[in-house]
């Protein structure tokens, strides 16, 4: 392709060729590894070809070695900015084909843990988009504020990042007795942070010309190419799985979807934002709708000894000094004792753990997690295949699980959003600058763990 | 349209393609043989009625080793299996992997308009090559089949860049499949381990 | 260091090892979930900064502690190489994260099953992801070991890798 031939003085004698740029697997965004190999002419974009799999880690392959609930840990790592939504998805889509219904309060801890997935998944995402564009400041308040929502999931779960929350049947314990108060607190300084970045970004000059009309993309071509979740919002189009196909209790729960209009990264990026607002106003709608906390059950009568405790002298023989006590658990199963298990769990032993009181109290608990637990049984779902899914921060989550009756599943395909998304890419990239490569990557939010698998 | 009229969408339109359907667990599923695979996409992304505009996934089970691990019944020794809780419909259990072929390459559609899904099951044994490739139906196929070769070796027709995506060139094999042992490496550098 | 070490010489080199600890340039090769902790852990709320490392430089040619932060898949392993092979001496790698440093529990056909394998590893931070506390004490361990090879004159050597990690 020649230069132009207007150069001052001269013919065109000038000859030049598309540059083959690599922009390799290990590049300075903290997005993740993929390759892109651009032909460049100048600065513009020829071609894009973009080259993944750098990730690869085997989920579908361990999860067919594993037990269901062992694939828990692995779900995680999925989306590993939002690891609770891949939880949920995961345990719905493996309770609907073996048709458990969880009870209503689990539904709505559910609802409330992947929102809060949802925001610091955002927040990761704005925050590193602006931080390639050069505002280092919004990336470190968008982490403070990710931090304090760290602080309450691990209230809840025990982790911070690698949860392993949701259980096939229920989630592992129920929320701290004094949540909704430090909540409250974690989102007020969310939504200071949300508000300074809106006032640092939206209306700066730098920020505006790189966004807007960079990385356009229509709404037929979104759906022509898979695309869910704000990525699709952003284009015009409603859809958001917790509206048009909810689940748990999404459809008792007022909120609004953020959809954008032009399909540039500026429409993506206000999309985000309106979203993070849009899920602490779920969460609060669901604080107030959730029904009553643990139902007290008749308390045993007899001196508390503590499990591990009953267990040594049970061993020991000394059966006298454990007869006429109840078991009772340490802190880091706290929400998971006999009081709260009704409301956190499904009550079909075969597939759920006994509170652990009744696992170290008695002889059935014990039969119980044993038959859950050892090797080789486990929890089996009747032969089927289900497909569910869920809005995670991408788009449309789904799991596709198939099971032959064992206690392994056959085959659980994940369906990540961004894996659609990224084969847009190129159409994305190509026809744009190199310098425009930055924003439009920056709001496809790719997160390795999910595209890879 | 709920999942029966859905079906009879599709069947009444081939009824010589369309083998077998059900809907276990709400999920309309029909099965196809594959050489009305690129027929039944079109009229399923045209048919107002249906408009499945967007192709949510396609992906392969390897129905090789189905049903040969431990007991089938939830817990052995009581022989009980699991009925489905109260709160879902009774419906017939499943009929079972589709016959026709070692692999199943699993389509899921979905309607943004109407708001409905469908799965699409194309039962295919090993080394065919005349299966279809939807990708000019919707972009989004090009990736999800060269994965559905990287991972299981089912190879469409008219695909244009069928070639390894997940894995790197030079691995031998397909690792989803049954048959590939769970770990079983092949280092470009550094030890077996 | 031949000679032997005088008074001034192990003045010196205790002080560039001091200096050189406390000035650490990282190459941060984050891929997966580790990455999230890195950024924590880089971030104000656990900053790294105070330690002096508060400054990634995103090339190879001008970093000394290449982190690996994350899976390394067997896809990704020759690329790993080439970045560690392009930094000058001297020059450290932390694995960071316990895939990097035995594989974690991605034990199958495609992951590097401890980055070990394939590089000469000197701090080891396992965690799956650690905890930003547990980042900062595993680089406060590689500031000992910067500010001994200094003082010292010599590498420690690399441990040797058990022969039986087959399970």
């Amino acid at each position: 392709m020649d230069a132009t031939t207007t150069q001052a003085g001269g013919s065109a004698n000038l000859e030049t060729r598309d540059m083959m740029l690599n922009i390799g697997p290990a590049h300075p965004a903290m997005h993740g590894i993929i390759r892109v190999v651009a032909k460049l002419d100048g600065e513009q974009i020829e071609a894009a070809d973009v080259d993944i799999g750098y990730l690869h880690r085997g989920f579908e392959k361990m999860s067919e070695n594993v037990d269901f609930n062992g694939v828990m840990p692995y779900t995680d790592r999925l989306n590993y900015v939002s690891p609770l939504i891949n939880n949920v998805g995961y345990c719905m889509a493996v309770e609907k084909l073996i048709g458990l219904q969880v009870p209503e309060r689990c539904h709505y801890i559910r609802v409330i843990v992947s929102e809060i997935s949802r925001i610091t998944d955002h927040l990761t995402c704005v925050g590193a988009a602006a931080m390639e564009l050069g505002a280092f400041t919004v990336f470190l308040y968008m982490i403070k504020a990710r931090e304090y929502l760290w602080e309450l999931v691990e209230k809840v779960t025990g982790a911070r990042l690698t949860v392993s929350y949701c259980r096939i049947g229920g989630v592992k314990a129920d929320l701290p007795d004094e949540f909704a108060g430090p909540c409250a607190e974690a989102f007020k300084e969310t939504r200071k942070v949300i508000a300074e970045a809106h006032s640092l970004l939206t209306r700066n000059r730098i920020f505006v010309d790189r966004m807007e009309g960079t990385g356009v993309i229509s709404q037929e071509d979104a759906i022509a190419y898979g695309i869910t979740g704000p990525f699709l919002r952003s284009t015009g189009s409603e859809y958001d799985v917790r509206k048009d196909c909810p689940y748990a209790v999404y459809d008792q729960i007022d909120f609004d979807v953020a959809v954008g209009s032009k399909g540039d990264n500026m429409d993506r990026y206000l999309v985000r934002m309106e979203e993070m607002e849009q899920s602490m106003r779920i969460v609060e709608a669901a604080f107030e709708q959730m029904p009553g906390g643990p139902v007290l059950v008749n308390p045993e009568t007899g001196r508390p000894i503590s499990a591990s405790e009953m267990v040594d002298l049970a061993k020991l023989g000394d059966i006298d000094a454990v007869a006429g006590g109840c078991a009772v658990t340490g802190p880091t199963l706290d929400g998971a004792g006999r009081d709260e298990h009704s409301s956190i769990a499904t009550d079909e032993k075969r597939a759920f753990l006994p509170p652990k009181e009744d696992t170290y109290g008695n002889i059935e608990g014990l039969m119980r997690q044993f038959k859950l637990v050892m090797h080789g049984h486990g929890v089996r779902p009747p032969v089927g295949e289900a497909y569910f899914p869920v809005e995670g921060a991408n788009g449309e989550l789904g799991f596709y699980v198939v099971s032959d009756g064992a206690g392994y599943a056959y085959r659980v395909r994940v369906r990540g959003p961004c894996f659609a998304i990224m084969t847009a890419l190129s159409k994305l990239l190509v026809g744009g600058s190199l310098a425009d490569m930055t924003p439009t990557f920056g709001s496809v939010n790719m997160i390795g763990g999910e595209l890879d698998r | 349209m709920n999942t029966t009229d859905l079906i009879d969408a599709v069947k009444t339109r081939f009824p010589d393609a369309v083998t077998a359907s059900h809907d276990f667990r709400g999920d309309a599923t029909v099965i196809l043989q594959r050489h009305a695979v690129l027929e039944v996409a079109q009229f399923l992304k045209d048919e107002p009625v249906l408009a499945m505009n967007l192709l949510v996934d396609l992906s392969v089970v390897d129905y090789s080793t189905f049903g040969e691990q431990a007991s089938r019944a939830f817990f052995a020794s009581s022989g009980v299996p699991l009925k489905p809780s109260p709160l879902i419909e009774d419906e017939a259990p499943w009929p079972g992997p589709p016959e026709g072929g070692r692999f199943a390459v699993v389509y899921h559609f979905y309607s943004t308009g109407h708001k409905h899904r469908l799965r699409l099951v194309v039962p295919v044994e090993e080394g065919v090559d005349d299966l279809d490739s939807v990708t000019t139906l919707w972009p989004v196929a090009d990736w999800l089949e060269r994965e559905a070769w990287d991972m299981f070796g089912v190879s469409f027709r008219g695909h244009p860049n069928l070639k390894r995506i997940l894995m790197y060139e030079g691995f031998e094999g397909h690792p989803l499949r049954k048959d590939y042992p769970v770990n079983k490496r092949q280092p470009l550098i550094g030890p077996l381990n | 260091m031949s000679k032997e070490p005088s008074f001034f010489t192990t003045r010196l080199g205790d002080a560039i090892g001091w200096a050189r600890k406390f000035s650490i340039f990282q190459y941060p090769f984050v891929t997966a979930c580790c990455g999230m902790e890195y950024m924590a852990t880089a971030c104000s709320h656990y900053d790294v900064d105070r330690f002096g490392a508060g400054f990634p430089r995103f090339s190879p040619r001008q970093a000394d502690v290449l982190f690996v932060v994350g899976t390394i898949s067997h896809k990704m392993a020759p690329v790993l190489t080439q970045i560690h092979d392009q930094m000058a001496e001297p020059k450290w790698v932390v694995a960071f994260g316990v895939c990097t440093c035995t594989g974690g529990f991605y034990d199958n056909y495609a992951t590097v099953m401890g980055i070990d394998t394939i590089m000469p590893v000197d701090v080891y931070i396992p965690g799956c992801p650690p905890r930003p506390e547990f980042v900062l004490d595993g680089l406060m361990k590689l500031q000992d070991k910067i500010q001994d090879e200094h003082s010292s004159g010599k590498r420690p050597a690399p441990e040797a890798r058990p022969d039986s990690l087959e399970v």
